[in-house]
């Protein structure tokens, strides 16, 4: 008896603690300038989520009853696959309970075979923790559902060895009263049948520009960033569909812009911090919003067309169209000539060969119509074989002088 | 005595004399406070290092510049001792990970792990953080950038981390999209010529225009090569004049002999001839790619326009083989087969090509 009522002081002096300590964390407040958007902007709740209205739907209705399947994520990257989960966790668990109800391992974590066996079944074999009791405990379970599971996600789940997935396969059995998994990938294919076979899955489709376009909108308001026009179209096509990879360009790009301003956004930050200190972190963030916005007026650089292309390492037209233009046939004897010098400027300039590729593919089998398909067929299997040069680390000045003289080649033998 | 490229190396963001939007995007960042982890990239000689010891320089002030050189002993996996060499001051470190192969994951994880997990200690540092600069980083392993990954993240508040590369093709995609990319271009010839001009004046060199532009030329846009060759002519001649012939490297004089017996004859006894030769270049540590690369370009104006294109395709082809294979010898000797045959069936006006 006495012990009990020792773990009821306790919890009570917990609260107590966890209430002092959340005015120290205003303290870290000072890092989420630094703090990626990526993070700062991730959906809080399934309502948050953009364009996967199907899974989202299937989802919500998992709020209100209490089950789960065990789920795998698939889809390209930056479809927001990971937020997904964690604002379910969120918003099954609230901020109390998903420290000890969920686990999160990603390819970064060690993920051998041996941390499957231990880890993961250590953590499917717990008891489940307890939402804290008493009136405070009502209420959390009001505001929180608290199903009696807990949730594995393992991120990155193709990069999981065969050996280490097959371990999973009794595992997810022998636990499922009280743990439920959830893959996330990109390649369903690389994920062995008897574990694809025991999760429902959920196809995470590419995001449409207008969505994602929306997204980057208030993204870029919320941290006060002006944009020119036609920058949010630039980011949508460097980062072809990954929301991410668009944010992170947003965020670089608006500090290039904006290193100066950052001084005047500091002074305002004692202020808010003293009156925040009771409310829970969601609201301190959006408070933090206003506080970005506040400083909007005071930036006044906008965001270029240019920088964001010159963060993605895109390539301008121009230079591109000049590589396009050297390697028409047109007259004979100057072509080697022609094509090496805009290659070697093209190489001094230090840009990357990936790229280069990328961008002259799109220029010449995907939009030049002049072309016949005999030839982009041919042309198609010499960007094929360059490609894996690359990749093998081959000299980037020979490959793709080789890539854009056999191209000429090509060209000229109609 | 110093040389040259040493001697006269901008110190500062404001000394450095081409490329200023870049610049001073640096020291924007320096001043700001909030410096994210960066990634520059370039070809050699564009001044990608000078850069970063600049914008050290602007970080922490002339502290950085106090810099020692420690040797480290890390254990592998295996129980294997790797000996490996840090250069570090007060504020930063800076680590050639691919001296040790493929043990690369080893001394990123434990020195990276090292360093981020203590503070700053100088209390009168200018930043709270410290600098890891890290050369060659497009030659890591995957592992090691993997692992790297991780780090980035976890310990950001104490750690910024600088990578050189040379191109971003071998960066998995996670750290790039980490980092704040900057390419940094080769100087262009004008450029080049700028800086030989002040280097000459504060030497005292006669002056000589025709000459820095030759050797502007020769340079292939690499700002270091040109201040050797620059340096070089001066130390030969007391009095260069505009003639002044620029002496090459002595390994590229040998290609270029190698390129000219090839074109005169084409006979297996010939091969034999050149296979001593590169044997010689490969012995004085002249990687095989380079080799293959210079024998290539110094082929191309020796040989029919009609042939050029089926030339660089071997080269390509071959050049790949060398990465890939174990023994580079072999892929040049087979290149310089393969040459000699492209050559003869031109010349004889065939256009048979054995291998398909």
């Amino acid at each position: 008896m006495n012990n009990f009522f020792d773990i009821r002081a306790r919890q009570a002096a917990a609260a107590k603690g966890t209430a002092a300590s959340s005015s120290k964390q205003t303290g870290t407040t000072e890092n989420q300038r630094l703090q990626p958007w990526v993070e700062k902007y991730r959906p809080r709740s399934l309502d948050d989520v953009t364009a996967q209205d199907h899974t989202v739907t299937v989802l919500r209705r998992t709020l209100q009853s209490a089950n789960l399947p065990h789920m795998l994520f698939y889809g390209p990257p930056g479809t927001g696959k990971t937020s997904t989960v964690l604002a379910l966790a969120k918003q099954l668990y609230g901020p109390e309970l998903i420290k000890t109800r969920v686990l999160e391992l990603n390819a970064s974590d060690e993920r051998g075979i041996s941390i499957v066996r231990e880890k993961v079944k250590d953590f499917a074999r717990m008891q489940l923790s307890n939402p804290p009791s008493g009136p405070a405990g009502e209420e959390y379970r009001k505001k929180y559902p608290c199903p009696p599971y807990k949730i594995i996600v393992l991120d990155e789940a193709d990069s999981m060895t065969q050996d280490a997935q097959s371990a999973l396969r009794r595992t997810m059995e022998t636990y499922s009263k009280i743990t439920r998994f959830c893959l996330i990938c990109n390649y369903v294919t690389r994920i062995i049948d008897p574990l694809a076979s025991r999760c429902s899955k959920f196809r995470f489709k590419s995001l449409d520009e207008r969505n994602a376009g929306r997204r980057i909108e208030d993204i870029a308001k919320l941290e006060g960033v002006a944009l020119e026009d036609g920058v949010v179209d630039t980011l949508l096509r460097c980062s072809q569909g990954d929301l991410r990879k668009a944010i992170t360009f947003l965020q670089s790009a608006a500090r290039l812009a904006g290193a100066g301003q950052v001084t005047n956004r500091e002074q305002k930050k004692p202020k808010r911090t003293k009156i925040e200190d009771a409310e829970d972190d969601d609201e301190d963030i959006d408070a933090m919003d206003v506080d970005a916005k506040a400083s909007a007026s005071a930036s006044s650089t906008a965001v270029t067309v240019r920088s964001i292309e010159d963060i993605a390492g895109v390539i301008p037209n121009a230079t591109i169209s000049d590589l396009t233009t050297a390697i028409q046939p047109t007259g004979p004897g100057t072509l080697y000539s022609r094509v090496s010098r805009t290659v070697t400027s093209l190489v001094a300039d230090g840009w990357s060969a990936s790229q280069v590729i990328t961008q002259m593919y799109d220029a010449i089998v995907l939009s030049d119509e002049a072309i016949g398909d005999w030839q982009k067929t041919k042309i198609v299997l010499c960007f094929s074989e360059v490609d894996k040069r690359l990749v093998d680390g081959s000299d980037e000045h020979l490959t793709i002088l080789d890539l854009c003289l056999q191209i000429a080649g090509i060209l000229g033998a109609r | 005595m110093a040389l040259l490229v040493d001697k006269h190396r901008p110190r500062t963001l404001e000394s450095l004399t081409y490329h200023p939007d870049l610049s001073a995007r640096l020291s924007s960042l320096a001043a700001s406070g909030d410096f994210p982890h960066l990634l520059i990239y370039g070809p050699s000689g564009a001044g990608k290092k000078t850069r970063i010891t600049a914008t050290l320089r602007a970080l922490y002030g002339p502290g950085a510049e106090k810099i020692r050189i420690d040797s480290r002993v890390f254990l592998t996996t295996s129980n294997r001792k790797l000996e490996f060499n840090i250069v570090s001051s007060n504020y930063h470190l800076e680590i050639t990970p691919s001296d040790v192969g493929n043990y690369d994951r080893v001394v990123i994880q434990d020195l990276l792990k090292e360093v981020a997990q203590t503070q700053q200690v100088d209390l009168a540092a200018k930043q709270r953080f410290k600098v890891v600069v890290i050369n060659e980083a497009d030659s890591l392993t995957r592992d090691a950038q993997a692992a790297l990954r991780r780090t980035m993240e976890k310990y950001s508040p104490n750690l910024r981390l600088m990578l050189l590369a040379n191109s971003t093709g071998n960066i998995i995609a996670p750290i790039r999209s980490r980092c704040l990319l900057m390419r940094v271009a080769a100087p262009t010839e004008a450029e080049i010529m700028d800086v030989l001009a002040k280097v000459g004046k504060k030497e005292n060199y006669k002056s000589c225009e025709d000459l820095e532009r030759r050797i502007a030329h020769d340079s292939e846009r690499n700002l270091r090569r040109a201040l050797l060759m620059f340096e070089a002519v001066h130390a030969q001649n007391d009095n260069p004049s505009d003639k002044t012939s620029i002496p090459p490297p002595d390994w590229e004089a040998l290609i270029g002999v190698i390129a000219t017996d090839i074109i005169s004859e084409r006979s297996p006894a010939r091969i034999l001839q050149v296979r001593a030769k590169l044997y010689d270049l490969l012995t004085h540590c002249i990687p095989a790619t380079t080799i293959l690369k210079t024998l290539t370009f110094k082929l191309m104006p020796k040989i029919d326009d009609g042939l050029k294109s089926e030339v660089i395709k071997w080269a390509a082809f071959y050049d790949h083989r060398i990465r890939m294979g174990s023994k580079a010898i072999f892929h040049l000797e087979a290149f310089v087969a393969k040459f000699m045959r492209l050559y003869e069936g031109n010349l004889l006006g065939m256009d048979i090509d054995f291998d398909d």
